[in-house]
C-alpha cells in the first residue's frame, strides 16, 4: 500500500467508508437483483402485447439501473474529486440535450461554448476548492448577466430574450441547481464529518427511489390524471403511493443521515415533493419542443435530463435545507 | 480491391462521433455495401465526417467524399482530404459561369467523367449537391452535377441523407465547437426517372432531402 501515491491511498482508505455507505450500497444491490429477478418472471407471463411490451419496457430500465448505479457507486468511492468530475460530466451532457432542444442562433455560438467550457466546469471547480460564496453566485449572478451582454456583443437581436433567458435557464437547471447534490461534500455537518458521500447516497437514493415509485403505483393503480395535457403518464394514484413509500424509505433510512427520524421523514417529503415538480416541468418543456424525451442516452429512460430532471429540481432545496438548520 | 482506412480517418470519426453524438436513422434504406452516392446538406466542415463515421466499416472502406479542389488542395487541408480521407477533389461549378457554352459543357463532362471513373465498380461517394456550405436553416437549390452524376451511372443508387444541427455545432467561418446532438436520417435511393429532365430531378432529389428532417425541429 505504500507505494501507491498519497491521494490514491486517501480516497481508499478503509476509514473513508463508514459501513452505513457499504449498507445504503448493499441495500440497492439487493433491490437490483429483486428488480432483475421479477422482471425475468413477469416476461415468462405476459400475455397481451401490450403487457409485454411494458415488461421489456421495465426490464430495460432495471438493466440501465444496474449500469447507472455501477457507475455511481464507483465515483462515490473515487472520494470528492471523482464525484464532482461525475457530476460535471452529468451536467455537461444534460446541458448538451437541453441546448440541443432550444432554437439559439448563429450569434449564439460563443456565448454556449462559454457556457459548455468554462461557466459549468468553473462552477464545479468551485466546489473542489471548497469556495462556497462563489459558487452560490456565480450562475444566477456573474453568468446572468454575462450572457445578454455576450449575446449583444454578437450583434444578432432577432429573439433576443427569448435566447439568452433560454440559455440562462438550462445553465440554472444543468448546471446550478445539479451541482447542488455534489455540493453535500463540503458541507460541514457537526458529528457528522468524513460521511459525506453517505449523505449524497441517502439524497440520490430517495430522489430515484421516488421517481421509480411513483412509476410503480402509477402503473398499478393509475387512474386520475394530475396534468394530461402535461405528463400522461402521472396520476394522484402514482403521486400519492412514490411519495409516501419514498418518504417512508428515507425515515427508516435515518440511520445513514445526520438527522432523527422525523427530520429524515421531513427532508425525504421535500425531495419526493420537488423530485415531482422537477419531472413535471421538464416534462412542459419537452411537450413545448414536441418531443418525448431529452435524449436516447440510457436505454428504456430517455436522455440523461429525463432521468435526472427530478434531481436538479431537489439538490438546491435539500441542500439549503441540511446546510440552514443542521450546519450552523 | 479494398483499400485501407488511414488511421487518423478512424481516430477522427470517433472523435467527431463522441463530439456529435450523433444518431443514425437509416429510415428508407439498410446499411449495405453497394454502390451509391449519399448526398447530402451542408452547413459544417464536420458534415463528411460525422456521415462517413456513420457507416459500418466496410462500407467506409470503400467510401470516399467529393470536395472541391480549389478549397482542399493545399497543405494540411490537402494532406486532411487525400491522404487521410481520400477525397476526390474536383474543380467547382464547371458548367456555370464564365467561358462559353461549349467550354462549360466540357468542363462538366470531364469532371462527371472524372468522378464516375473514381468509383471503379465498387466505390461510393459522399456528394454535397448544394456545391458550397449554407447557413444551416434552409437546403440550397441544387447544382447539377447530381443530375450528371446520375444519368451517367444508372447503376448506383442515390441515397439523400439529411444532417441535422452540425450547422449549429461548427458552422461556417467558426472554429470553437458547441458539442450539441446531431441526427443523421438515411432516405430511400433515388433514380432519374424515364424522361425526366435536369430541372424535375434535382428538385426532385432536394425535396427527398428535406422531408427527411424531423417534423418540429428548427
Amino acid at each position: 500500500m505504500n507505494t501507491l501515491p498519497d491521494f490514491l491511498r486517501r480516497s481508499f482508505s478503509a476509514e473513508r467508508y463508514d459501513h452505513h455507505l457499504l449498507l445504503l450500497f448493499g441495500g440497492v444491490l439487493a433491490l437490483l437483483i429483486v428488480a432483475s429477478v421479477t422482471g425475468a418472471i413477469l416476461a415468462g407471463r405476459a400475455k397481451s402485447d401490450s403487457g409485454r411490451a411494458v415488461i421489456a419496457n421495465l426490464n430495460a430500465r432495471t438493466k440501465a439501473w444496474w449500469k447507472m448505479c455501477a457507475v455511481f457507486g464507483f465515483t462515490l468511492l473515487a472520494g470528492k474529486y471523482g464525484t464532482l468530475i461525475f457530476f460535471l460530466l452529468l451536467s455537461f451532457l444534460a446541458l448538451r440535450e437541453y441546448i440541443t432542444l432550444v432554437p439559439t442562433r448563429r450569434g449564439d455560438h460563443r456565448t454556449l461554448f462559454w457556457t459548455f467550457f468554462i461557466i459549468t466546469p468553473l462552477q464545479y471547480y468551485l466546489i473542489a476548492i471548497d469556495w462556497y460564496g462563489f459558487f452560490a453566485i456565480l450562475i444566477p449572478a456573474f453568468a446572468f448577466v454575462f450572457i445578454p451582454a455576450r449575446i449583444a456583443l454578437a450583434g444578432e437581436t432577432e429573439h433576443f430574450l427569448e435566447r439568452a433567458a433560454k440559455i440562462q435557464f438550462g445553465l440554472m437547471i444543468c448546471a446550478y441547481c445539479l451541482s447542488h447534490a455534489p455540493a453535500l461534500l463540503i458541507l460541514k455537518i457537526p458529528n457528522y464529518e468524513g460521511h459525506d458521500a453517505t449523505l449524497l447516497l441517502y439524497f440520490v437514493l430517495v430522489d430515484q427511489m421516488s421517481d421509480v415509485l411513483q412509476y410503480v403505483w402509477g402503473k398499478l393503480l393509475g387512474r386520475h390524471k394530475i396534468a394530461p395535457e402535461v405528463s400522461p403518464n402521472k396520476t394522484w394514484e402514482g403521486f400519492t403511493g412514490g411519495v409516501a413509500t419514498a418518504t417512508l424509505l428515507g425515515a427508516l433510512l435515518s440511520w445513514a443521515t445526520p438527522f432523527t427520524r422525523w427530520q429524515a421523514a421531513g427532508m425525504s417529503l421535500a425531495i419526493t415533493l420537488m423530485g415531482f415538480l422537477g419531472g413535471l416541468v421538464m416534462s412542459a418543456i419537452k411537450r413545448d419542443a414536441g418531443v418525448k424525451d431529452f435524449g436516447a442516452m440510457i436505454e428504456g429512460h430517455g436522455g440523461i435530463l429525463d432521468r435526472i430532471d427530478s434531481l436538479c429540481f431537489a439538490a438546491p432545496v435539500f441542500f439549503h435545507l441540511t446546510r440552514y438548520y443542521f450546519v450552523r | 480491391m479494398k483499400s485501407a482506412v488511414h488511421p487518423l480517418a478512424r481516430i477522427l470519426a470517433a472523435a467527431v462521433r463522441l463530439l456529435t453524438g450523433v444518431q443514425v436513422r437509416w429510415q428508407g434504406c439498410a446499411a449495405e455495401n453497394r454502390q451509391r452516392i449519399y448526398f447530402a446538406n451542408h452547413s459544417s466542415h464536420l458534415d463528411f465526417v460525422v456521415l462517413w463515421s456513420a457507416l459500418p466499416a466496410d462500407v467506409r472502406a470503400n467510401t470516399r467524399p467529393v470536395a472541391a479542389r480549389d478549397y482542399w488542395q493545399s497543405g494540411f487541408r490537402s494532406f486532411l482530404a487525400q491522404r487521410v480521407f481520400r477525397a476526390v477533389l474536383v474543380d467547382r461549378g464547371a458548367g456555370s459561369h464564365g467561358a462559353s457554352e461549349e467550354r462549360a459543357r466540357e468542363k462538366r463532362f470531364e469532371v462527371i467523367e472524372q468522378l464516375a471513373q473514381s468509383m471503379g465498380n465498387s466505390e461510393s461517394l459522399i456528394f454535397f449537391p448544394e456545391g458550397t456550405r449554407g447557413s444551416g436553416e434552409t437546403v440550397a437549390e441544387f447544382k447539377s452535377g447530381l443530375y450528371h452524376l446520375a444519368k451517367r451511372l444508372p447503376d448506383v443508387e442515390m441515397v439523400p441523407a439529411y444532417l441535422e444541427n452540425l450547422n449549429r455545432i461548427l458552422p461556417k467561418g467558426e472554429f470553437l465547437v458547441v458539442p450539441l446532438l446531431s441526427v443523421l436520417t438515411f432516405g430511400a435511393p433515388l433514380r432519374v426517372e424515364q424522361g425526366e429532365g435536369k430541372v424535375q430531378f434535382l428538385q426532385r432529389a432536394r425535396e427527398a432531402l428535406c422531408s427527411l428532417r424531423r417534423k418540429g425541429t428548427a
